[in-house]
């Protein structure tokens, strides 16, 4: 079964591939968005130092949403996503597959993107190992959540707003969790609870995500 | 529901003709895989408050070609979506092989072979590129020459390798349609308008495709709103004009 995932999961970063500017936007809007702050908040290093996590965070999240609101949307429009649904691969993990190509498409490089910001924004070594870590266990959930949300809202006018509003909530404990890790290093407090719980979350929804996507995208099919 | 045979009059028998084109010498005959009868058992089709259509049955077999017709607007599409699993009817239910749809899912899966009205290519994908990508998802072991042939009996050969988004609508059409020579071993076929945007000699492939597939044996459903040309013996016809009744 290994096959289909391959499958999906090449053809989409081949079409990002052939589309470089586009798979690029995510990133470029975090670091333009992140960027901002620095200018808004004023240039004084210790309270740059502190809003960091959060703005890292928030911006990673709605990099995220933007780029996910079109995850299935394209598939839908030109029939590729009928021939998915009836190829024989099980549904989930047709879903498991897009999102690990969104994933990634835009978790890593914004992981990989996080230790310049950490600098930007004058962070200590410690605490920017601990925000890029963070990134890397809550970028899948962000993206699976996505994902559903996207499924969700597939193939109605103004899916993109309502997608936001719909995932934005779920993705509050992982934004706690993950910018509170930070916070927790910064302050010198144990951050193995922080890591444990955001663990935690990316199994629960890497459990729960796909199976409720796979019904919405059959829904959304019908 | 009425039966008519096609008094086509083609030179050469369509069939064999296909048959002794497909003979590649790099290539191994395709073999289409025994298939099982297709029934529709009292399938009931309704849009908002208005039924498409109702009641109805009818059963494909292997071998068997069924034309859908009917006015635009009746139901031809509905009833292909339903036939092929991707939506469930409001009434009734599919069988294949005598055994309901959602019980038969993994072999009808692998069994059918259906081109919808919209082409599933990539703009960003070459011809060669998407072919191999459906083939992959469906499982199929499908070596590249095959694919390679595929496009070359559609003609698109040369722009095998050409971004999907600079071809026109009608290659596009073909580069779809090509997959029914990739997947030659699925024994039910369903095509939603198949001719739409082919030119004379694109419809002459097909109905050879779909022609040779009956005559080894392999089940054909399809719509079109124009009069077929196909060569084959036996064409049943599905008229969905039933006036519409709340």
């Amino acid at each position: 079964m290994t096959g289909p995932f391959r499958a999906l999961v090449a053809r989409d970063l081949r079409l990002a591939a052939r589309r470089r500017v586009e798979a690029l936007l995510p990133l470029a809007f975090f670091t333009v968005v992140a960027s901002l702050f620095p200018l808004g908040v004023g240039p004084e290093p210790q309270m740059l130092r502190q809003i960091a996590p959060g703005v890292v965070w928030v911006c990673a999240l709605l990099a995220t949403m933007l780029s996910v609101a079109q995850l299935y949307a394209g598939d839908q429009a030109d029939g590729s996503l009928d021939q998915l649904m009836i190829c024989g691969a099980s549904p989930l993990l047709l879903t498991l597959a897009k999102v690990s190509g969104h994933w990634l498409l835009t978790g890593l490089p914004l992981v990989l993107a996080a230790p310049l910001f950490g600098l930007l924004f004058d962070m200590a070594g410690g605490s920017i190992a601990t925000l890029t870590l963070t990134l890397l266990l809550g970028t899948p959930v962000l993206s699976l959540l996505g994902g559903l949300g996207a499924a969700l809202t597939l193939g109605l006018r103004g899916g993109g707003v309502l997608l936001i509003l719909i995932v934005l909530p779920l993705c509050v404990p992982v934004l706690i969790f993950g910018a509170g890790a930070v916070v927790a290093v910064d302050a010198g407090l144990p951050v193995d609870g922080h890591f444990s719980l955001l663990g935690a979350l990316l199994i629960f929804t890497a459990l729960l995500a796909p199976p409720a996507t796979a019904a919405a995208l059959r829904i959304a099919t019908q | 529901m009425s039966s008519t045979t096609s008094a086509a009059d083609t030179t050469s028998d369509p069939a064999t003709g296909a048959a002794a084109r497909t003979a590649h010498p790099d290539l191994p005959a395709p073999r289409v895989r025994p298939g099982r009868p297709l029934q529709g058992a009292g399938l009931s089709c309704r849009r908002g408050d208005r039924w498409l259509f109702r009641q109805l049955g009818f059963t494909v077999e292997p071998g068997q070609i069924l034309w859908v017709r009917g006015p635009n607007g009746q139901g031809k599409t509905s009833l292909l979506r339903v036939l092929a699993g991707l939506s469930a009817p409001e009434e009734g239910e599919v069988r294949w092989g005598g055994v309901p749809l959602r019980e038969a899912r993994a072999d009808f899966a692998r069994d059918l072979l259906f081109i919808a009205h919209a082409n599933a290519l990539k703009d960003d994908l070459t011809p060669l590129e998407s072919l191999r990508f459906l083939t992959q998802m469906h499982d199929e072991q499908a070596p590249e020459a095959v694919l390679v042939e595929a496009l070359r009996r559609f003609g698109l050969f040369s722009r095998r390798h050409a971004p999907v988004r600079t071809l026109s609508q009608g290659q596009r059409r073909r580069v779809a349609l090509a997959r029914l020579f990739s997947f030659r071993s699925c024994p039910l076929w369903i095509l939603d308008e198949p001719y739409d945007a082919l030119d004379a000699e694109g419809c002459r492939v097909l109905d050879e495709a779909i022609a040779a597939h009956a005559a080894a044996g392999g089940s054909v459903v399809l719509t079109s709103h124009l009069p077929l040309t196909l060569g084959a013996p036996t064409i049943t016809t599905l008229q969905l004009d039933e006036p519409a009744r709340p």
